[in-house]
């Protein structure tokens, strides 16, 4: 990460969740076509760091700069229109519209941006084939896994230029997860889209992300690439459950030190 | 004339009113399913539109059509005003404070009415006022036929841009998961703008069709009241529901007027409301899901 000015450049970001500071002071970036895993525990933050930058939240404190142009506390909408388009989690369709209305809702974020709207839609169904099949049924019937699809493919219906991926595996079947995965990488591979994804499942991520950043308790503990972040023992430890002592020692009373 | 003839004439006035307070259950729902707030000063939206209507014609001399336009134009604005200025600023706030604003937006609505136009009543002349048709025995009033036609017009039309048109949809998208529409890069704001404002224009169209029926004064907001029994009977929520509902209670006032005793006429609706909500609170078309959480 050197050289131009990253696509994604987030500055000491303070957000609340009514009372609760659920991020203090996080700092991120993101450079053009990368993939860029965001790890941690429960309650670290990761989703609200993603909802912070779409526009849901608005930070209490920090900057956001987007493609060189600050946008923290500008509306949801407007984010998604400037390209910068967040796939919520939890799957977040249109239950009553087929999937092929749902798919066109998300070519209101193209603002301009990209080939024709055929040319995406192919594009997508090359990705995921069932959106294709299931084009004429409502959403709300489809499976959890497509449903997932189904959101992904809305939201690269909006040409993004930063893709937020907030636990696209969440209640997915771990053949779907790799499936999901899979896509995302060649999503990246051949659009040059770059991907900001939160994730529980750790290995996934760092195999299929090019760099990592680690939040706990609304701070970012690490950051590197991918490899770096596999090899730290802490990372072995506590989110790839292989560390060197094994399950029998008390890891629990060891210090983190991220080293 | 016989029996069957007496009991046409009554299901074709039956429809017309029917048709008008078709069209004020769709206003009504258009806004609930997209802001989630029943609009109580809808029937002050239609009140005054109906004067404005009159002003036009009556002061202004412009033609009857012409007339509807202005009406309709203006409580269009009014009602983007009004949720653009508004409503908008208690969004995310409880249901119950935005049902209240719309009472305090109605009562101020009702004042400015009377403040304007005064509390004398005003007729409203169309080109059908008095003259009538006959088909095979049957009397028909002209205006009854214009109100079918014009009710029906309207409510194709609104079907068919909410189910084909790219913004139509936006609207039904918006209404099913507002963030998720957001995060599409639809301006929900705005939408939601429009619908109030689209809801306004078909305040105004019933408006200026009930006015030849009844006179043009400030009573006129009470018709509000007949559109949420349609509401309810048609199912709360349901735009089919909302044309079925409005059909159906102007059809029961009609019949309830002549077969039924003195002043069922005028409760009759609320009785089917008090009834329905008793007895099938669902309604005739309502979704079979309950409310999304």
């Amino acid at each position: 990460m050197s050289g131009a000015s990253p696509l994604l450049e987030v500055r000491n970001l303070e957000t609340w969740y009514g009372p609760v500071n659920a991020i203090r002071g996080v700092s991120l970036e993101v450079a053009e076509g990368r993939i860029h895993a965001v790890l941690g525990a429960n309650g670290a933050g990761k989703s609200t760091l993603l909802k912070s930058i779409a526009g849901v939240l608005d930070p209490f404190k920090g900057s956001i700069r987007f493609a060189d142009q600050e946008i923290q506390g500008q509306d949801p909408d407007a984010i998604a229109r400037r390209g910068v388009v967040l796939v919520p989690e939890g799957r977040q369709v249109f239950p009553f519209l087929s999937v092929r209305e749902n798919l066109l809702m998300g070519a209101f974020a193209r603002a301009g941006r990209g080939p024709g709207e055929a040319t995406t839609l192919a594009r997508i169904h090359g990705w995921f084939p069932r959106l294709a099949e299931r084009a004429g049924q409502a959403a709300g019937l489809l499976s959890g896994g497509e449903q997932q699809m189904l959101a992904i493919g809305r939201a690269l219906m909006g040409e993004p230029r930063l893709l937020l991926l907030d636990e696209p595996s969440l209640g997915l079947s771990p053949l779907l997860t790799r499936e999901i995965f899979a896509i995302i990488a060649r999503i990246n591979a051949e659009q040059g889209t770059t991907i900001v994804v939160v994730e529980q499942n750790a290995a996934i991520a760092l195999a299929t992300a090019h760099d990592g950043t680690i939040l706990e308790l609304g701070r970012a503990v690490a950051s590197g690439t991918c490899a770096e972040l596999a090899a730290k023992q802490d990372v072995q430890e506590f989110y790839l459950g292989h560390g060197a002592g094994g399950w029998t020692k008390q890891r629990w009373k060891r210090r983190k030190t991220w080293r | 004339m016989t029996l069957d003839a007496a009991v046409l004439q009554l299901a074709v006035n039956g429809a017309a009113v029917g048709a008008i307070y078709a069209l004020v259950a769709l206003g009504l729902v258009m806004t609930y399913k997209a802001t989630e707030v029943l609009n109580f000063a809808y029937g002050d939206v239609l009140m005054l539109s109906a004067f404005i209507g009159w002003y036009a014609s009556a002061s202004l001399g412009l033609p009857f059509w012409a007339a509807a336009l202005v009406a309709v134009g203006a409580a269009a604005a009014l009602s983007y005003v009004i949720d653009a200025g508004v409503m908008r600023r208690i969004a995310g706030q409880p249901h119950f404070s935005a049902v209240m604003l719309t009472i305090a937006v109605s009562f101020m609505l009702r004042g400015l009415a009377g403040m304007v136009f005064g509390p004398t009543s005003r007729r409203l002349e169309t080109p059908w006022s008095g003259q009538t048709s006959r088909f095979s025995g049957v009397v028909v009033a002209d205006i009854s036929l214009a109100i079918i036609a014009t009710a029906s017009v309207v409510t194709a039309v609104l079907f068919v841009v909410l189910r084909t048109t790219r913004y139509g949809i936006g609207i039904q998208a918006a209404s099913q998961n507002q963030l998720a529409a957001y995060l599409c890069g639809i301006r929900v704001k705005r939408l939601n703008s429009l619908v109030w404002a689209v809801s306004g224009a078909i305040a105004a169209a019933s408006g200026v069709l009930l006015a030849p029926l009844a006179l043009v004064d400030i009573s006129l907001w009470g018709v509000v009241l007949k559109g949420f029994a349609a509401l309810v009977l048609g199912g709360f929520g349901s735009m089919p529901g909302a044309v079925v509902g409005g059909v159906s209670i102007g059809l029961i006032e009609q019949f309830a007027g002549v077969y039924l005793p003195d002043g069922f006429k005028d409760v009759s609706a609320q009785l089917v409301l008090i009834l329905v909500l008793l007895c099938f609170p669902r309604g005739l078309l309502g979704e079979a899901h309950g409310r999304r959480v």
